[in-house]
Parts: C-alpha cells; sequence; structure tokens
C-alpha cells in the first residue's frame, strides 16, 4: 500500500495554491476574489503543517505560523467585507468591473 | 528581564499605551469638541516623538528569545517614521476638523505605525509577518475614511484586495523556506539558506510581495488608484511611511537573509529599476489629477532608492535611509501646500494651479522647493540624495542603468517644473484665492523646508546614519 508522504500535501497546497491566483485574476466578483485570496492563504498553512509534520516534527513553529494566519486571515475578511458592504452601498454592485470611477 | 522588557521595547510599549488611551477616549466619548482632541493628540504625540529623540541611544539587545531586536539603528528608523508621521498629523488638522470618527482616525494611524515597528524590529519570519499584517489592514481601512465619497470605497476595495494578495504571495514564499530550512529565525536563515531550486523560488515569491508594498513596476497598477481614493493625509502617509518602512525591512532583513543570493536578487532589481523608473515617468507626464501625478511621481522615487538597494553594501544603504529622509521631507511639504489648497477649495486638478502665484506667495515658493527638491535641483537637498544614490549604485559597475537612471532624471526634471512653471509662469482667468493654513500646517511646512534646505547643506546626517549602518 502506498503511503501519503510530503510530496503529495505539497503538490495539493501548490494547486491550491494556483487555483487561488488564477480566481484572483479572473473572477469578477469582490465575494469571490475574497475567497481566492482564502484559499492562497490555505495553502500556505497546508504548506506549514505538512513541513512541521513530516520534516521538523521535534518544533512546532510551522503549526503555530499557522494558527497566526488563520487569525489574521479573519481579520483581513473582517475589514474587507467591511469595506465591500461601504463600497456597495454607493455603488450597488460587487462586480469589480462595475466599480471603476478610477481610471488613467 | 522585566526591566529589559520596557527599556527594549519602549518605542512600541508607548505607542500601545497610546492606543489603549483613545480607545478609552473613544468608549467614554471624553472629547465633545474634535478640535480639543486633535490639539491633544498632537500635544501626546510630541511628546511621544520627543522621547524617542531621547531614546536612541538604548542599549541593543534582543527579547522573546530573538523574535524582537532592538538597536540604535533600529531605534533611528523608528525616529524617522515617528517625525514623518507626526508631520502629516500636522498637516491634516484642518481635515480632520469636521471628521466625524476622528478618534478611530488616530487609532488606525497609530496602529500602523506600530506595526511597521514591529516589522523593523523583527527577528523572526513570525513577528515579521504579524507586523506586515497590522501595518497593512489598519491601512486600508483609513483609505476608505471619506466614507460617503465613492472613489474612496473604490480604492480601499482595491487596496485591501490586492494587499492581502500580495502577502499570500509572500506567505507561500516564506513557507518554502520554512520547508527547506526548518527555521524562521533570521540568524539561522543567513546561513542555511543556498541556491537551493526552492529557495529561488522563495526569494522569488518574497521579493514580489516586497515589489507590491514599495510599488515596483510589475506590481505598480494599485498605487495610482488608491492614492487618487484616499484623502490627502493617508495619500501623503501611504506614498512616504510605507514606503520608508519596506526600504528599512529591505536593509536591516532581507538583505541579510538572501546574502547568499545576492546574485540573483541583484539581478532582479536590475530589471526592476529601469522597467520602474521609466514606466513612472512616461505616466507622470501624462497625469492631470495632483493626486495621481504624485502617485507615479513616488513610484519613481521608489526606483530610485531601489538603485541605492541594488549596491548591497553599507554606503548605497546609507545613502538609501539618507534619500528616504529628504523624499520624507520634499513629499510632505509638498502635501502639506497641495492639501491645504484641497481642504479650502476642493482643488486638485493640476490645472487648477495655474497663476497660483498671485494670491499665495508664500505658499508658491513652499512647493517649488519641495519639487526642486524632488526633481533633484542643486540647493536643494534632493540634488545630494540622488548623487549619493547614484554615486553607489555606480559600484555596482552597471554604467548603462546608471546613464539611464540619470536621463530619466531629466524626463522627471520636466513634470515637476511644469507644475512650478503653471504657478509662477502661467496666467488665468480665475488663480485660487489666497489659502488660509492652520498653525499647525505652517509650522510642519517651515520643519520640511528648513530640513530640505539644511540637509542639503551640511553633511552631518549622511556621516551618521552611515555610522549607524556600519555598527
Amino acid at each position: 500500500m502506498k503511503v501519503i508522504g510530503i510530496e503529495h500535501i505539497v503538490f495539493v497546497s501548490t494547486v491550491l495554491f494556483f487555483i487561488g491566483i488564477y480566481g484572483f485574476l479572473t473572477r469578477r466578483n469582490m465575494i469571490t476574489m475574497l475567497m481566492s485570496i482564502e484559499l492562497i492563504l490555505n495553502s500556505v498553512c497546508l504548506n506549514f503543517v505538512s513541513f512541521n509534520k513530516f520534516l521538523y516534527h521535534d518544533k512546532l513553529e510551522g503549526v503555530f505560523f499557522t494558527l497566526f494566519i488563520i487569525t489574521i486571515a479573519a481579520a483581513e475578511a473582517a475589514v474587507a467585507i467591511a469595506i465591500i458592504i461601504n463600497l456597495y452601498r454607493s455603488y450597488k454592485t460587487i462586480d469589480i468591473e462595475e466599480a471603476d470611477e478610477l481610471k488613467f | 528581564m522585566t526591566l529589559d522588557f520596557f527599556r527594549l521595547m519602549y518605542p512600541e510599549l508607548s505607542l500601545i499605551l497610546i492606543i489603549f488611551t483613545l480607545l478609552i477616549i473613544k468608549i467614554f466619548d471624553l472629547f465633545k469638541q474634535n478640535q480639543s482632541l486633535i490639539s491633544f493628540f498632537n500635544a501626546i504625540f510630541n511628546f511621544y516623538f520627543a522621547s524617542l529623540l531621547f531614546s536612541i541611544n538604548i542599549n541593543s539587545g534582543e527579547l522573546f528569545n530573538g523574535m524582537y531586536i532592538s538597536s540604535s539603528k533600529f531605534a533611528f528608523e523608528k525616529l524617522i517614521l515617528t517625525s514623518g508621521t507626526l508631520l502629516i498629523l500636522l498637516n491634516s488638522a484642518v481635515w480632520l476638523k469636521n471628521h466625524k470618527h476622528l478618534p478611530e482616525f488616530y487609532l488606525l494611524l497609530v496602529s500602523s505605525l506600530l506595526g511597521m515597528q514591529y516589522m523593523i524590529s523583527s527577528g523572526n519570519f513570525l513577528m515579521f509577518y504579524l507586523g506586515l499584517e497590522l501595518a497593512s489592514i489598519p491601512l486600508a481601512a483609513l483609505v476608505n475614511f471619506d466614507l460617503e465619497k465613492k472613489k474612496s470605497s473604490e480604492a480601499a476595495m482595491k487596496m485591501i484586495l490586492l494587499s492581502a494578495f500580495a502577502s499570500g504571495i509572500m506567505l507561500f514564499g516564506i513557507s518554502l523556506i520554512y520547508g527547506t530550512s526548518g527555521s524562521l529565525d533570521f540568524d539561522i536563515l543567513q546561513t542555511s539558506i543556498n541556491a537551493n531550486k526552492l529557495n529561488i523560488i522563495a526569494l522569488i515569491f518574497i521579493f514580489s510581495g516586497f515589489a507590491f508594498k514599495i510599488s515596483a513596476v510589475p506590481f505598480h497598477f494599485w498605487t495610482a488608484d488608491v492614492y487618487e481614493g484616499a484623502p490627502f493625509a493617508i495619500t501623503a502617509f501611504l506614498s512616504t511611511i510605507s514606503k520608508a518602512v519596506i526600504v528599512f525591512v529591505f536593509i536591516s532583513v532581507l538583505s541579510p537573509i538572501f546574502n547568499n543570493l545576492q546574485f540573483l536578487w541583484s539581478n532582479l532589481l536590475l530589471i526592476i529599476i529601469p522597467l520602474t523608473i521609466f514606466i513612472a515617468n512616461i505616466f507622470a507626464l501624462r497625469q492631470r489629477n495632483i493626486k495621481r501625478f504624485i502617485a507615479f511621481s513616488s513610484i519613481a522615487q521608489a526606483g530610485y532608492i531601489l538603485l541605492g538597494l541594488s549596491s548591497n553594501n553599507g554606503l548605497g544603504f546609507a545613502s538609501s535611509i539618507f534619500f528616504v529622509i529628504i523624499y520624507l521631507l520634499s513629499n510632505i511639504g509638498f502635501f502639506a501646500v497641495v492639501s491645504a489648497v484641497s481642504d479650502s477649495m476642493g482643488k486638485e486638478e493640476i490645472d487648477d494651479y495655474k497663476g497660483f502665484y498671485k494670491n499665495n506667495k508664500k505658499l508658491s515658493w513652499a512647493l517649488a522647493i519641495s519639487l526642486f527638491s524632488l526633481a533633484g535641483i542643486p540647493p536643494t537637498a534632493g540634488f545630494f540624495g540622488k548623487i549619493f544614490l547614484i554615486t553607489a549604485g555606480a559600484a555596482t559597475n552597471h554604467i548603462l542603468l546608471i546613464a539611464f537612471v540619470a536621463l530619466n532624471m531629466v524626463i522627471s526634471l520636466f513634470y515637476y517644473l511644469n507644475i512650478v512653471k503653471k504657478v509662477f509662469v502661467d496666467s488665468s482667468q480665475a488663480p485660487l484665492a489666497d489659502v488660509k493654513t492652520g498653525l499647525s500646517a505652517k509650522v510642519s511646512l517651515i520643519i520640511c523646508l528648513a530640513g530640505i534646505i539644511i540637509i542639503g547643506l551640511n553633511g552631518a546626517l549622511l556621516e551618521y546614519i552611515t555610522k549607524l549602518i556600519n555598527l
């Protein structure tokens, strides 16, 4: 039976990271873009935890970093959603293409 | 241990104290009038600034197993950031006077400053990341501070989404570094990072995050939009303080960690610098709005600073810090005039400044001196700052790059002097009326102008910085 090793997990996290980048660059809905950022942060968390578990399991630095990333991601999402709500009040939309007051 | 804690972490602890005082003021609604809160806060912040001035020679040391590092170099950098913030606060008193949410403004601004100070003093990637986020999340909220303006919330949305994206990319780089070396401590990383493929990828990811924060060219798209939508005080803060902190962090954190990969990142910078300066200059030429104009000008100035950083030696770093100080003074001086005009008349276009000299003699000269310093014209400090940056860059032996940068300085001369020409030479049917500036704005403007002229004529500051860097 094949054991799930670090390479599988890092593969998953890398794929997750690029899905996040792809989503951020292609989606036009602000909430979906925020979700893409969460995907990127989750891939980072996965990286940290797997590196910690498989390579450096005598210390817990990676796990602690993950805890902080989760907390800060929540704070960031809270501020971002507050800003998006405020934007919705004046634009009546959360489509990024339609919020186009600022242009070259 | 407890005494060490207070002695070394003194700048941050006082900021935390200020934050809690503001919270209490907010909760119990202690100041009914904005005016008295403004003067109260400015007094506190002045006091804080003065105490930092005296604490600059605190002994160096570390706390929390090397998580937090303190030295006189870092104390000096924190002093620069604090003084810049103080000048901006003095400038923005008129705008703040009628604002509904004054305590929150100070709260967010001080939190952002706190994050920057932690970022400078960090000795571990965890601390660094926390500082970075503490510096950038409140800034996004501050950009949205003109709550009812459409532009302001759009700018804030762009800023929070893109800065979260950039820090996500940077974090991915950090996680790869953790994977290869098993540690997040800067001391250990300095020796354990080598030219391994994973490390190179990590370096590119981390540098992308940095280039975003300093708005170097492939990642500069957010700058103009955010600067235009933000209130003037925040635009000034973004274009000076939050750039300065990235330069300081680059000097004290990034360049020692990636010292073994120096060939790689200095080559990356060699591509980024000419692109940054050239594209920013081209775009600055065609701007009509004064905030967008200053955004592109600040991107170009960031390119000059990167030139000093690319040399990766003490002289280059010292001249970068020296230039950051000059840039901070000239830019804040420029903003003092422009925000006074915007506060009293609501004019933000460059063409509105035609014939400005007719009714505002003193402000016109102040504007001209700041613009001369930004452009780098001899009697002002900007000239000397750029000379030292170019000399430091010349040490890398890339003569073509230096020539290209020097040529671009000539292009930049055109758009800076264009404003000076509009102010002094052009006439207009209805020139702007006499602009009233508050006392505090006058004080800050005088400090900026005196700084621009004195630093240019006296070389003591650069010597002092060189001494600090080589410690």
